[in-house]
């Protein structure tokens, strides 16, 4: 089912905790491909920590084999295999006592780079995690707030550029609008630095938004489904995974599909002063500007203005800006900013994909 | 005589002693704190063994001092090593208990993320938990400098050095010349002694505990 590296291979994985009457992790199997994004999903309880512990082994195995970049992780020093995997935590667990340029740099530290290599390293993690050098690099901990503690938790894992990441539950303490920021700055430095990450959480809206890959645990660890997001929301593999995504899972899957990939309608663009022509298509009126003002036809009244969304959007952004305007189609802008057609309601509904010239969205396979 | 014309006069034997009483504290304590750190280290994490090392050190404290030092006499004789091996049993239970506290009280999620990212337990124990525990630590051999200061005066029974002898010669001639001054001077003394090395802790403290803290 996947092509590509395996990066990590949980081969009939298992978890005993001594006094325990059930395993926490029974006879797991697992491939995370390199450079993907795989998020362990689940209630509490149903052993995503544990498993992600495993594989730095800060939880030894019972039984069964982990496989990091094709190396026996039992075979190697454990503080040398977790000098290569970046860990990040819900509780961040910066270092108290050290300047943000100290957590970032100890490890670095420990494995003996000089001062001016760690010092330009710990500016690059700054830069790269959106906080500035100059600001933050002799602050203590305490004098940052959640979402910054986070991001020095996060540069302080890449240190030493480790080719794997685990994040437990990395924005679980965060609120609502900081998550959300984070979530899109792991998805941007992602995008550059194509790491391969093994995130937990139990929230189905950020594993949907940031793997590539959901595996949804049920107690034990026992895989339900892994698949790519689209799918576990189109088609959960049984009930246990159609009721955690839940009721919602319709409206999420429309946050994976641009707008740019559905058939759209011909829109026919009026300049001020001109006068429609096309009594077929709809027209918007534009102001001087070139800024859409409102339908000129009568088929389609958007009460709050036009609903405005680029190619590039989600089908979910698509809804929303219609529901908002109180419209039934919303105007399709291009990378540009020009108006390319309109997208109705009912095409998002029945989904028409667009012609055989622009490929449907295809979330099965790999990018 | 005046208390103060005699202190004006005998100053410099009183500051004698007081620097010898300082010594003797300053080494026992020293060493203690070594002992109370390295056995803090050992056992930190054990409970069992925590428990024990800590009954056994706190039972010293339960021993009257006079005859702690009375029972060292045969074996290490009189003057300064018993003084001195005395005040070190005595000191070890502060710094151990508070090393064993500070070290405990280390945040889980601190400890795992020193794990995670490949600290060996030495660079964890050097890095990390040692700075972490090291205001809790100090506090403790502070404590066990000012307890020390007190139970030294003591040791002039056993012949011990410093300001202990002038509160002992006072109290066994009362009555007789500037008895009464000795034995004020020695114990005003002790109590300077312990306010100076008390402020000299704070001091330390600040010095060497971390901004990122408290
Ligand atoms: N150190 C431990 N000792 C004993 N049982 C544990 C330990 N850690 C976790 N467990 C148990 O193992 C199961 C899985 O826990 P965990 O991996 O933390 O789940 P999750 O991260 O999915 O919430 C739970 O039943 C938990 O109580
Ligand atoms: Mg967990």
């Amino acid at each position: 089912m996947i092509s590509g590296d395996v990066m990590i291979r949980l081969d009939r994985v298992s978890k005993h905790y001594p006094g325990q009457p059930a395993p926490a992790v029974a006879e797991l199997s697992l491939d995370v491909p390199a450079g993907e994004i795989v998020v362990l999903l689940g209630p509490s309880g149903c052993g995503k920590t544990t498993t992600l512990r495993l594989i730095n082994r800060l939880i030894e195995p019972s039984a069964g084999r982990i496989l990091v970049d094709g190396e026996d992780v039992t075979r190697v020093d454990p503080d040398r295999l977790r000098r290569r995997i970046g860990y990040v935590i819900q509780q961040v667990g910066l270092f108290p006592h050290m300047t943000v340029a100290e957590n970032i740099g100890l490890v670095p530290r420990a494995l003996g780079w000089d001062r001016a290599r760690i010092r330009a390293r710990v500016d690059e993690l700054l830069d790269l995690v959106g906080l500035s050098p100059e600001t933050y690099r002799r602050r203590y901990p305490k004098h940052l707030s959640g979402g910054e503690q986070q991001r020095v938790g996060v540069a302080r894992a890449l240190a030493a550029d480790p080719p794997v990441m685990l994040m437990d539950e990395p924005f679980g303490a965060i609120d609502p609008i900081t998550r959300e920021r984070l979530q899109d700055e792991l998805l941007d430095l992602q995008a550059r630095i194509r790491k391969t990450i093994v995130l937990v959480t139990h929230d189905v809206a950020e594993a949907v938004k940031l793997g590539d890959r959901i595996a949804l645990f049920e107690p034990h660890a026992r895989l339900a489904q892994y698949d790519r997001p689209a799918a576990i929301l189109a088609e959960p593999a049984n009930d246990f995974v159609a009721s955690f995504v839940g009721s919602g899972a319709a409206l999420r899957g429309l946050r994976l599909e641009r707008v740019g990939a559905l058939a759209l309608e011909p829109v026919e663009v009026v300049r001020p002063g001109a006068a429609a022509v096309d009594r077929s298509a709809r027209a918007v009126l534009l102001d001087d500007a070139g800024r859409p003002v409102r339908w000129a036809s009568a088929g389609s009244r958007g009460a709050a203005g036009v609903a405005v969304v680029r190619t590039e959007d989600s089908v979910y952004d698509a809804l929303d800006a219609m529901v908002r305007a109180r419209d039934d189609a919303a105007l399709v802008l291009d990378a540009h900013g020009d108006p390319v057609g309109a997208l109705s309601w009912s095409t998002v509904v029945r989904r028409h994909p667009a012609g055989d010239s622009s490929p449907a969205p295809s979330f099965g396979d790999a990018r | 005589m005046s208390f103060a014309d005699y202190l004006g006069q005998r100053w410099p034997v009183i500051g004698v002693l007081a620097v010898q009483h300082a010594e003797m504290v300053l080494i026992a304590v020293a060493v203690a704190a070594a002992i109370g750190v390295g056995v803090g280290i050992v056992v930190e994490g054990h409970p069992r063994a925590s428990r024990v090392a800590l009954n056994i050190t706190g039972t010293m404290l339960t021993i009257p001092s006079f005859a702690l030092f009375g029972l060292l006499i045969p074996v290490l004789g009189l003057g300064a090593p018993p003084a001195i091996a005395a005040l070190v049993l005595y000191a070890i239970f502060p710094v151990l208990r508070n090393t064993v506290t500070g070290l405990a009280s280390v945040p889980g999620a601190v400890e795992d993320a020193a794990r995670g990212m490949g600290l060996s337990r030495w660079a964890r124990l050097r890095l990390v938990r040692l700075p972490l525990a090291w205001p809790v630590v100090l506090t403790g051999v502070r404590v066990a400098t000012i307890m020390t200061v007190a139970i030294a005066a003591i040791a002039a029974g056993v012949s011990g050095p410093g300001l202990g002898q002038l509160i002992f010669g006072g109290l066994a001639r009362i009555g007789g010349a500037n008895a009464l001054n000795d034995a004020l001077a020695g114990t005003l003394g002790v109590a300077v002694l312990a306010l100076a090395l008390d402020l000299l802790f704070v001091a330390l403290s600040r010095l060497t505990t971390s901004r990122g803290l408290g």
